[in-house]
């Protein structure tokens, strides 16, 4: 992974000296708070139902087990022992004390960690697939271009005041695990015909309260020019996007309102001032980064290790955990598993996507022994050890369980992504815990899990969608009707190359009927689908209708199966 | 006399600020005496007055900027100015950002450019990278605080005003 040098560090310590004293001198009162606002959300602090929330950067997903340590280290000093891993890839303190902030990045500064730009109206953390560099459908490794973004876009001079904020995300593979269509900038790793490396670009995607797909608005870009066609396109929308209403000022509106072709013609047209410019990207500079992500020293390993095979034929429990948590590596021999922080909620406050202290360290452990020493966090809301040797399956399975990491249930209902709602957050127009806790524990039963088979269900509490509703199958969304919080359902949302936003299926339910929608809506999906077939592709095979009517019935339309029950 | 921010220091300002009054058309804005920054219509409503000042008193031009004004309407005239001041009607508003790297960059404009409105100390260091050089510090904000914020940072990843190569090109020397 990217260690720092010399000038890394140098420029993220003079960030913590910055912000100690644009700490120190809020709380003298002598900057307000309008003026403090901006200041400290460009450092990932937020104040929130229970004080200030502060957002570390996770960059594009990849850790050091030294740095999740820190966390966790960080976690339990100065927090309550546990943090929230978020869509993008970041962890959250949910209990943080502004005045301890300062020290806090002092702290992780040490282990090359930050919070840099991971709120506020600036460029965000880029964020990429999980899989990055062991995927087999990979065109490119996506994270050396993350990492040279990440740089290029930390302190833009010129974009530390955008109208709002500004997502990026970037895809290496075939198959786009990053969510890139629905980002303000999504970056897709193409190679041409002469057998170039390039991007197509997509542009004013988002989720919000305007759900929009990106469309594409360069199809290639030759890789010399990520930083000035991307420093071009940002600029359009600093100076053309809105600024009189937050809700239209994300870059999407700005692309829906010229259309995309003169979006893409303005950019253009901006470009070509800036192309071959100083910020033109060199071969050394993109080697010099790159090496720094090179494969690891990989074991030659049979492609199937026969101990992990007899493991699989033994033990059930371990072979269903394989079947959900251990993903393909392109290395024979080798596996990436998912340690699961969505295990069933403990009361109504854990957040799926929360991990204590002891779980990270957990986790810092079995990466060390087992994934040389790095980690990844997934926009699911998962942590991920990407270069496992087959044959250490079983015993990271015993350890991960010991540690309450190892639920066997990755892409089935159970792994639903949520936000932490109202219960923790000053936006949330209603909560999404009890919700997402009530759902987990109505589908407990692990055999009707399995049954139920790949499921993405999404909660958001409130229309900034930072719970992606829009892309679930089953999509869940809290609005506030006269005071009281219901539950708005949509249908049919995919990520991925097919990305779709989910439809509204009509009115909202009351809190308490939402695990029996969800169960009904399930039935539907059972009585209709064909072997195999996933919910999703039920539904696109027969339509909102059938699950409309199911899930407006007065009660359960089909009781529970268990599989080949 | 409202204090300036240049060559890291606060200077005298002999420029005042004139703007556009309600239901007065451009042409019929008073001049004062003494060097002047003017609205871009006023600019191009009595372009004449304002160079035969010039031209007959010595009197420097200048003119400012808002946040939604079309450079494209004073390329042409952009040599003519000694000083060029954008306005921050609001510190959140960052158009001005791009405005000063477009007069720099683009237009080639190499007079006085400076940042007024509301800007202070956390504005400062972004504000002199992308091409200000000058500095008028809003009211109630603290002007010799801010002279500190040119030393934010020791290094910066981006090409800029004040260090045109971006790190990585000078990081490989």
């Amino acid at each position: 992974m990217y260690r720092y040098d010399d000038y890394d560090h140098a420029i993220v310590k003079a960030r913590v000296a910055q912000f100690r004293g644009q700490t120190e001198r809020y709380l003298a009162g002598r900057l307000s708070d309008n003026e403090f606002r901006p200041l400290r959300l460009q450092n990932g602090l937020y104040i929130q139902r229970h004080g200030p929330m502060l957002r570390l950067a996770v960059p594009y997903g990849l850790l050091s087990a030294r740095q999740l340590r820190k966390f966790a280290d960080i976690a339990r000093r100065y927090d309550r022992g546990f943090g929230h891993f978020t869509t993008r890839h970041n962890l959250q303190l949910n209990w943080v004390k502004l005045a301890e902030v300062p020290d806090i990045l002092a702290e992780l500064a040490e282990e090359e960690l930050h919070a840099i730009q991971t709120s506020g109206n600036c460029i965000r953390n880029v964020t990429t697939d999980h899989f990055a560099g062991i995927a087999a459908d990979e065109i490119a490794d996506p994270r050396p271009w993350a990492e040279l973004l990440r740089q290029w876009s930390s302190f833009h001079p010129e974009f530390a005041y955008l109208p709002r904020k500004f997502k990026v995300a970037i895809s290496g593979a075939e198959e786009d695990r990053a969510a890139i269509q629905v980002h303000d900038l999504g970056l897709q790793l193409v190679s041409n015909e002469a057998g170039e490396i390039g991007f197509r670009v997509h542009a004013g995607g988002g989720l919000g309260r305007t759900p929009l797909l990106g469309p594409v608005v360069r199809e290639f870009l030759p890789w010399q020019h990520l930083l000035t066609y991307t420093e071009a396109l940002v600029r359009v929308f600093n100076r053309h996007g809105r600024r009189d209403n937050a809700y239209k000022a994300r870059i999407k509106i700005l692309v829906k309102a010229l259309g995309r072709e003169e979006f893409s013609r303005q950019v253009e047209a901006e470009w070509a001032q800036l192309k071959d410019g100083p910020a033109t990207l060199t071969a050394a500079e993109v080697a010099r980064v790159s090496a720094q992500f090179a494969a690891p020293a990989y074991e030659i390993l049979a492609a199937d290790d026969l101990c992990h095979l007899t493991h699989l034929r033994e033990d059930k429990a371990f072979a269903r955990w394989v079947e959900r948590n251990v993903q393909a590596h392109k290395v024979p021999g080798y596996a990436a598993v998912t340690l699961s922080l969505k295990k069933p909620a403990v009361g109504f406050n854990s957040a799926p996507g929360d991990a204590t202290s002891e779980q990270m360290e957990a986790a810092a452990d079995l990466a060390e022994r087992y994934s040389f020493g790095e980690i990844r966090v997934s926009h699911e809301q998962n942590l991920i050890l990407a270069d496992v040797p087959q044959r250490e399956l079983y015993t990271i399975w015993h350890r991960a369980k010991a540690a309450g990491l190892a639920s066997p249930t990755v892409g089935l209902i159970q792994d639903l992504i949520a936000c932490p709602g109202g219960d923790f957050c000053a936006l949330a127009n209603a909560r999404s815990l009890p919700v997402a806790a009530a759902i987990q524990e109505r589908f407990e039963d692990l055999d009707y899990q399995h049954d139920i088979g790949e499921l993405e269900l999404n909660i958001s509490g409130c229309m900034n969608s930072c719970g992606h509703h829009h892309l679930g199958a089953i999509g869940i969304l809290g609005v506030d009707k006269n005071g009281e919080e219901w539950y708005q359902v949509t249908l049919g949302g995919r990520q991925g190359n097919r990305a779709r936003i989910g439809e509204v299926i009509g009115r909202a339910f009351a809190a308490a009927e939402v695990p029996d929608v969800v169960e009904r809506l399930i039935g539907a999906y059972l009585a209709h689908r064909h072997a195999d077939e996933r919910f999703i592709d039920t539904f696109d095979r027969i339509g909102i209708e059938i699950f409309r009517t199911a899930a407006y019935l007065p009660k359960p339309a089909q009781k529970r199966r268990v599989a080949n029950g | 006399m409202a204090k300036l921010i240049k060559e890291r220091r606060l200077q005298d300002d002999a420029w005042k600020v004139v703007n556009l009054v309600d239901g007065k058309a451009p042409i019929d804005v008073c001049l004062p005496v003494g060097p002047l920054l003017v609205p871009v219509a006023v600019w191009k409503a009595k372009k004449a007055c304002l160079i035969h000042r010039e031209y007959e008193h010595g009197t420097p031009l200048g003119i400012w900027l808002a946040p939604e004004d079309d450079l494209a309407e004073i390329a042409a005239d952009i040599d003519d100015f000694t000083v060029i001041a954008v306005h921050f009607p609001k510190f959140a508003d960052g158009r001005g950002y791009s405005t000063a790297r477009l007069l720099r960059e683009r237009y080639g404009y190499d007079g006085e450019l400076r940042a007024f409105g509301d800007i202070g100390r956390d504005q400062l260091f972004f504000l002199n990278r992308v091409g200000f050089d000058a500095f008028v510090i809003g009211e109630g904000k603290s002007a010799e605080d801010a002279l500190a914020a040119f030393d934010d940072f020791p290094e910066s990843y981006q090409g800029d005003a004040v260090q045109p190569l971006p790190l990585f090109r000078r990081r490989a020397a």
